[in-house]
């Protein structure tokens, strides 16, 4: 324990009871020291770097507007739809906080991806933050089960449906699957069972992990210190009387007013839509979701909300030919390890054998189960990106120049995706959504390779700073 | 400073892009089915529309459809009073603070038109279609959309809701009309021909005259989109407020920021 202080005498109120402060719970003010007045940030952090601070807001919004809607929602299959039009119409403000936290569900996702991109353009999540890496891509995790169980709640026909939909998929799973899905809906078809369960777990369950995780994130970066745009380890270069980075200023005020600038401007957006077009053309809101759940009448088109499109069309894209390519890729994968990997001869076997297992396995199981499998990898190969990445430098910049077109076509293939998962299947759109598929994972599973290749260019000892 | 700026640019550009991508994909989304009609958005911010068709909903809707979400006392939001809602309103036993239900028998009503009558109190919204117009758009053509037609069984049909179960319950204002179809040869495949519609002809008048119930509608129409949210103008109206304090409040941030960073070379 800390030395015990005194105030000087005659000191003025406000010292006396920071001193008394300190003497009972140093902790407090250790922390503050740890993360905010003393965490020394790159100080040349440009627009990207707002999202994960946007990110923290959103959070503490959606459990904020969360505690005040649990106060008048019941979780009920008689009475959800009714409860949720009982707050939008007679709960005073309630209309307020209810788009507040639908329009937050969608900000959620749009600052979580800009936040992932960030990551990815400038390297954050190579050595030694790899496992801030891995804690986000389980945030990204539980945020998709968040958003998917709260989308439940509000017992529309979409909610009612859309989950009926993705339940379903579950059931794909060979041997497990049908008992799988039934545990989840705890009923035969998503009733009443469903929607107390997916509420247990949308109000509690799942904002405790998140809650965890989020700290566990900023813990982890705050021992190993922020990347910036340049890639540079500011921590390679202090002040030798201070030990301060010479390119970090302390997180508080400088990022924290700094900050305040990005909030407000993502409020006045955030608000906008809040007070001019809550639904976003039926984006953030789907028209269907305002005719209550009618177990009996299905709609024509059931699509997840635009968050979940991507990794939808990824799911539709899997049909048999496109199994039969995944196999033609195994086998391509396993030759060219055995004749170029310089593997010894029992890995090799291993190898063809492990390749014709996974063949196999392609070609007995359903599609729809792969379906299922590509779209969950298309979120868990997002993990092992720390070691995927074999790139001598982290940040874009001192990539070889036609990485950045690389990078800009990935982030289109994935609007593209996302964009035909909220269409109607068709033809071409499968075909496309095919070859976004091919694309998407080639560009994950191939980065050791290409990752590698090109011309680097010198990265500079001192991060690259404009005076205001 | 200036970096600021861009920053900021940057921010809208990202955002910009990001909700004109998300606008113009139901754009091209219009599915098929007949191009509706404008509804005149004006008149959801026009008390006496609004009163008009308040008067209009509950004399020819609230016999068969429901407003299960909406309490008649909400009607002094668009200027009327207890004593008036009371009066003139309800003309079933239910009390002011009540929601707008009906006795309507869920049995009898499938027997009678093949399906419960929806309840409205939604219908402006969840009618919407992206690409094709908004719900209020679609009722709006909806009730000036039926016809007389002997095959089916309440001798009414609807252009944009082909062997809708619903009579024509406006049909005494309105009058009847009856649809004009000519074969003309199908553009795609000159073998065949196809059914086209070409019009609507008035067979027998009704107590108002085309443009009056165009009106009339409108009024209806206007009262339906309201009830879908009875706060929207009030939503609206205080989203001007908040975006006015945020801009001041961005300056002030803005100019903060500049003061501390100042220092930073």
């Amino acid at each position: 324990m800390a030395e015990f202080k005194e105030a000087p005498a005659g000191a003025p109120v406000s010292t006396q009871v920071t001193t008394w402060l300190q003497n009972r719970f140093p902790t407090a003010f250790d922390a503050y020291k740890v993360h905010m007045s003393e965490y020394y940030a790159p100080k040349n952090f440009n627009f990207w770097y707002f999202f994960g601070s946007l990110a923290l807001l959103v959070l503490v919004l959606q459990i904020v507007t969360g505690i005040f809607l649990v106060m008048h929602y019941k979780p009920d299959a008689t009475k959800a739809f009714e409860s949720v039009e009982y707050i939008m119409r007679d709960v005073p403000w309630g209309w307020l906080i209810r788009y507040m936290h639908s329009t937050g569900a969608s900000a959620f996702f749009i600052v979580v991806y800009l936040h992932m991109w960030r990551g990815m353009i400038y390297g954050s999540y190579k050595k030694p933050r790899e496992l801030i890496w891995i804690f986000g891509c389980a945030i990204f995790l539980c945020l998709m089960a968040e958003a998917f169980m709260g989308y439940l709640l509000p017992w529309g026909q979409m909610s009612y449906w859309g989950a009926q939909v993705i339940i379903n998929l579950f059931a794909a799973i060979p041997f497990i699957g049908p008992d799988l899905s039934l545990l989840i809906r705890g009923d035969y078809v998503v009733g009443d069972a469903t929607l107390n369960r997916f509420f247990s777990f949308h109000v509690i369950a799942v904002p405790l992990v998140l809650l965890g995780l989020v700290v566990a994130h900023l813990l982890a970066l705050h021992d190993v210190g922020s990347n910036n745009p340049d890639g540079v380890e500011i921590k390679a270069r202090k002040d030798p009387t201070t030990g301060i980075p010479l390119d970090g200023v302390p997180f508080h005020p400088y990022h924290t007013v700094h900050d305040i600038v990005g909030v407000s401007v993502f409020l006045m957006i955030f608000t906008a839509i809040i007070f001019f077009m809550p639904e976003m053309g039926g984006y953030f809101l789907e028209y269907n979701n305002f005719i209550p759940a009618d177990p009996l009448q299905t709609p024509a088109h059931i699509a997840p909300v635009w968050y979940f499109t991507p990794y939808y069309s990824m799911l539709r894209a899997v049909t048999d030919p496109m199994v039969n390519v995944f196999a033609v890729v195994a086998a391509l994968a396993a030759v060219l390890a055995v004749l170029k990997g310089g593997l010894s001869g029992k890995w090799k076997v291993a190898v063809l054998v492990g390749a014709v297992v996974v063949i196999a396995a392609l070609k007995i199981f359903d599609a729809k189960f792969w379906g299922v499998v590509v779209m969950g990898v298309a979120v868990l190969v997002l993990l092992p990106l720390p070691w995927l990445d074999r790139s001598p430098v982290k940040s874009i910049r001192y990539r070889p120049s036609w990485n950045k077109v690389l990078y800009g076509i990935f982030v289109f293939n994935f609007v593209v995706l996302g964009y035909l998962g909220m269409k109607p299947p068709s033809d071409i759109g499968t075909l496309i959504s095919q070859v976004g598929t091919m694309f998407y994972f080639g560009f994950f599973l191939l980065m050791p390779w290409w990752s590698r290749i090109g011309e680097f260019k010198a990265v500079p000892d001192r991060v690259t700073f404009q005076p205001h | 400073m200036k970096t600021l700026i861009r920053k900021m640019a940057l921010a809208l550009g990202a955002t910009l892009t990001l909700t004109l991508t998300a606008l113009l994909s139901p754009a091209l989304a219009a599915g098929g089915g007949m191009a509706w009609d404008k509804f005149p958005d004006k008149r959801v911010t026009d008390m006496a529309a609004l009163q008009n068709g308040a008067k209009l909903f509950v004399n020819y809707c609230l016999n068969c459809h429901q407003a299960a979400f909406m309490r008649f006392n909400r009607l002094r939001d668009i200027g009327l009073t207890e004593q008036q809602i009371k009066e003139n309103l309800i003309f079933t036993g239910a009390k002011v603070g009540e929601t707008m239900k009906v006795a309507l028998d869920a049995k009898d009503a499938k027997e009678w038109f093949g399906a419960l009558p929806p309840d409205l109190t939604l219908v402006a919204r969840s009618r919407s279609a992206p690409g094709q117009g908004s719900g209020a758009d679609y009722i709006y053509t909806y009730l000036r959309s039926y016809y007389r037609d002997d095959t089916k069984a309440t001798g009414w049909n609807n252009l944009v809701f082909p062997s809708v179960g619903m009579p024509h319950v406006l049909w005494e204002l309105q009058g009847q009309q009856k649809a004009i179809y000519a074969d003309e040869k199908d553009p795609h495949d000159p073998s065949k021909t196809v059914h086209v519609f070409k019009g609507f002809e008035q067979i027998a008048p009704g107590t108002m005259n085309q443009a009056e119930y165009n009106l009339a509608v409108a009024d209806l129409v206007a009262f339906l989109q309201w009830m879908s949210e009875p706060n929207q103008n009030e939503r609206v109206r205080l989203g001007v407020w908040v975006l006015i304090f945020l801009a001041v409040f961005t300056v002030i941030a803005w100019r903060l920021n500049a003061a501390f960073w100042k220092d930073i070379k």
